[in-house]
């Protein structure tokens, strides 16, 4: 067995294999999550408005979205006349296909990393920023006009979180002295009170923020808000075109999540053996996804200045001020 | 003339920007038929300056039907049910308006009981009418779960509504002197209930919605009526009261036994579309204090007048009469010749003008503060178009 | 607006969502109030009126009491009900006098997608022959499908009430 794996690893960097098991990992969790996190959408918002939500298709109604998704799958794809074809059918790719990256460097449970980047922190916020340019080729290319508002606001809500989200990371990174995902959740401890949120809760609400304006989630969901812009950028987009924004939508939720529990939360950190990290990280996780559903169904939509107001006036003074406090408090 | 000039219809070639430096850049857009926050087939033709509001003008007409014409070749026996179909929110209002046209032109005794009984289920169906927008308005501003709360409310007064009219929307249930069926005791009982039911409900309405703050900054100081405004394009109801004139129809032009009762007309000077809000929620209670009094008043007896006509063939004239609609004032204009069918008969609706102050509102406006001022004009577009 | 005053404010909005949030996540755990319909369905149908039928007569318990006379045709605002009369010679007794004709009900031919329910040929019908039924589920797919004629519907009712007795 040992000379099987020693002859393998002559022919391919065993860095490679790691990285191509955890990659093929992350494709089928990428695609289950998407089920999943709909389907428990659709269960939340049904309890939460009194009624059952899907109930079926299937015990208790799992099986709804995998029929959506058959359905979904099915169906003809159109691309409007007179819009960038190129562009139209560029966006739904270019929304989905970071995703895969950012799951990579996410530490789920001790050595449990796809690729432990040294710069992981940086590669994440490098490549969510390419869901915006996606939306700005969907609305660009969708030659519809609810669209293209609905990329310009998309374009300008990206701009303006992307800068507090960064200084409240930035804070973090301050105290842990690195950019290293699995040594960001080394630095914290067992139990709550070890954690970051609590030395710098600041950063921790800023960040809240800032991911429900980054996956456009309700009460920021502007990009696509249906009843001023019928559906934004996805207007023009049926089938799978549609189905790869949703999916893209619900995984990006999961990556922000998982980014705030690494970052504040302890990671996969959590009282009890370490084999059992990774029920630690996916508990806090989707824990902090419920939140955003809870939210969602409860809050009216902001009005677009008054999100820009909420990014420019508040949240990024607050965070240069935590960004002032941390280094102060690692200094002394 | 190419084909590339001659996209749109009538409406849009006379919307056209203007071609020149000031005007570069401007987005005109089809807000509706199909559009989800114009509740219907209102459609809306907006130009924009990015995402500001430069000029709004309402293209109405997607849902005529004729009732006016319809209204002079029908008896009037026969012309009834048209009325539960001009408001659908508010059927019962449009009932007695031309109901009570009728009466009036015919002087038709009506028996004190059913003028309780009108009052109740007017009343009532105004509540239904105030959740639904509720819901709804809330749902122009992005919030699904109200109008789930809303509709549960709403369901328990359709229900009692039903159990008297048969009917869950469109109710037919006003007659020529008098009401159709008696009420029954498990109506009373039930409507009893319904009351202590809102009151409780009222309460985490204004925990859940009216407190909130993000739905008070979509409001405040939004879609801002002056008063003088509201009277050039003859607002009425809710949205007059917000701009802090009480006048309200069953105050000014009383009819039936409103003098008797004692209830609060609900006004706020603001004018902004908090005030519009704050007006219905504030209506809603007194609508409630309305229902429980005449529970109490309701006296015994004839539920129709024992000498109401089979066949009307009101004497020649003209008549007027107004009734307080959930969204305004409601008038019912018959001319009549003597024959058995009107010769001329007018359908005032309140949301016709309620919407005509949208295009003055709406100028310089964000789009998501234009879906708000919309939502908070309360318009049923049957109604607009008749 | 000062700095201290706006602080205050963004607090009171906060906590403004907490509320809000608390009211949903209460509801959240309450038991729905929906009614699955095809699986149940409300328990109110009794009160609903649905479609206009004829009622079984009391004169007549096999069939309807109605005499023909078209009031019910003639109020109706939308034109929805079609009578269709069997005239039928009665032989006189007095054999010096004319024969008698009697009209008789043939069909009653209703077209629910006209029926607008207002139940004004059930007020103005002189013998109380017609009624509001509780048969409210009532879908086709062919427009034509939704026409039926009544006096069969009450025949089908009668016989299926004896075989049940």
């Amino acid at each position: 067995m040992s000379s099987l794996i020693q002859f393998i690893s002559r022919l391919i960097p065993l860095e490679l294999i790691h990285i191509l098991i955890g990659l093929v990992a992350i494709l089928a969790f990428i695609g289950v999550n998407g089920l999943v996190l709909v389907y428990v959408e659709r269960k939340v918002a049904g309890f939460i408005q009194r009624r059952p939500g899907p109930f079926e298709v299937g015990p208790w109604g799992i099986l709804q979205t995998l029929a959506d998704a058959v359905k979904l799958m099915g169906k003809q794809l159109f691309s409007p006349s007179g819009g960038d074809r190129l562009l139209f059918w560029l966006a739904p790719m270019l929304a989905f296909a970071p995703l895969p990256l950012l799951f990579m460097t996410i530490p789920v449970g001790k050595n449990l990393v796809a690729f432990d980047a040294n710069l992981g922190l940086i590669l994440i916020l490098a490549f969510s920023g390419l869901n915006v340019l996606a939306l700005c080729f969907a609305g660009w290319g969708s030659y519809n006009k609810w669209s293209l508002l609905g990329a310009i606001r998309s374009v300008s809500q990206a701009v303006a979180y992307e800068i507090p989200m960064l200084l409240a990371v930035l804070a973090v990174t301050l105290t842990t002295g690195t950019l290293q995902l699995s040594a960001i959740v080394d630095a914290q401890g067992v139990w709550p009170w070890q954690w970051h949120f609590l030395t710098q809760p600041a950063g921790f609400i800023i960040y809240l923020i800032c991911a429900f304006a980054e996956t456009n989630r309700a009460p920021f969901d502007l990009p696509e808000a249906e009843s001023e812009l019928t559906a934004g950028f996805h207007t023009e987009y049926s089938g799978m075109g549609f189905g790869l924004f949703f999916l893209a939508e619900y995984s990006s939720m999961v990556v922000v999540s998982s980014v705030c529990t690494v970052l504040f939360l302890g990671g996969w950190k959590g009282p009890g053996p370490e084999i059992l990290g990774f029920v630690w990280f996916f508990a806090k996780v989707y824990g902090l996804v419920l939140l955003m559903m809870w939210v969602r169904w409860t809050f009216p939509r902001v009005r677009f200045d008054q999100l820009l107001n909420i990014s420019w006036r508040w949240l990024i003074p607050l965070s240069l001020f935590n960004l002032l406090y941390v280094a102060a408090v690692v200094k002394i | 003339m190419t084909t590339e000039t001659l996209c749109g219809d009538f409406y849009t070639h006379c919307f056209q920007a203007e071609q020149d430096k000031e005007h570069e850049g401007r987005l005109i857009i089809n807000m509706g038929p199909q559009h989800p926050s114009t509740h219907g087939v209102l459609r809306v033709i907006v130009e924009m300056e990015g995402e500001y509001i430069s000029r709004a003008e309402p293209v109405i007409g997607y849902l005529h039907r004729m009732h006016e014409k319809m209204g002079e070749i029908k008896t009037y026996h026969q012309y009834m049910p048209n009325m539960g179909r001009v408001d659908y929110l508010h059927a019962l209002a449009w009932n007695w308006a031309y109901i009570g046209a009728v009466e009036k032109l015919c002087q038709i005794e009506v028996p004190r009981r059913a003028e309780f009984i009108r009052v109740i289920t007017c009343e009532m169906n105004r509540i239904c009418s105030h959740l639904v927008w509720w819901g709804a308005y809330l749902l122009d501003l992005g919030a699904f779960t109200p109008i789930m709360y809303s509709f549960d409310d709403r369901e328990q007064a359709v229900d009692l509504l039903q159990m008297i009219t048969g009917s869950r929307l469109t109710y037919c249930y006003y007659r020529f002197g008098g009401v159709r069926t008696d009420i029954n005791d498990a109506f009373i009982a039930g409507t009893r209930d319904f009351c202590k039911l809102m009151k409780s409900r009222l309460p985490m309405y204004k925990d859940l919605v009216t407190d909130n703050y993000i739905l008070r900054k979509r409001c405040e100081e939004i879609g801002v009526l002056p008063l003088e405004m509201a009277r050039r394009y003859g607002a009425t109801g809710p949205v007059l009261r917000g701009s802090g004139q009480k006048y309200d129809v069953r105050r000014a032009e009383p009819y039936s036994v409103y003098p008797e009762l004692d209830f609060e007309i609900p006004a706020f000077p603001e004018g902004d579309a908090m005030a519009r809000y704050r007006v219905r929620v504030a209506e809603m209670e007194q609508s409630v204090r309305i229902i429980e009094q005449s529970l109490n008043m309701l006296p015994q007896g004839d539920f129709m007048a024992p000498k109401s006509p089979k066949r009307i063939k009101p004497p020649k004239g003209d008549v007027y009469f107004a009734v307080e609609g959930a969204r305004g004032k409601i008038g019912v204009y018959i001319i009549s010749d003597g024959s058995s069918t009107p010769y001329r008969l007018k359908l005032r609706s309140p949301s016709y003008s309620n919407l005509s102050l949208f295009a003055e509102l709406a100028k310089g406006t964000l789009l998501a503060d234009a879906v708000s001022i919309l939502g908070s004009l309360d318009l049923v577009i049957p109604e607009i178009d008749r | 607006m000062n700095l201290l005053g706006e602080i205050r404010e963004a607090i009171k909005g906060f906590y403004s969502l907490a509320v809000g949030m608390g009211v949903t996540g209460k509801y959240f755990f309450r038991p729905e109030v929906t009614v699955h319909y095809p699986r149940k369905t409300v328990d109110n149908v009794s009160t609903y009126s649905g479609h206009v039928e004829l009622q079984p007569g009391k004169k007549n318990p096999d069939g309807a009491d109605c005499i023909v006379c078209g009031t019910c045709v003639r109020n109706c605002p939308s034109g929805c009900l079609t009578l269709e009369v069997l005239e039928l010679m009665e032989e006189n007794p007095d054999l010096e006098k004319k024969p008698k004709k009697i009209k008789k009900l043939k069909a009653l031919i209703y077209d629910y997608s006209y029926c607008s329910l207002c139940g004004q040929c059930i007020e103005n019908c002189p013998v109380t022959a017609l009624g509001f039924s509780q048969h409210v589920y009532w879908a086709e797919f062919d427009r034509k499908a939704i026409k039926m004629d009544l006096v069969a519907r009450l025949k089908d009712q009668l016989n299926a009430k004896k075989e049940a007795m």
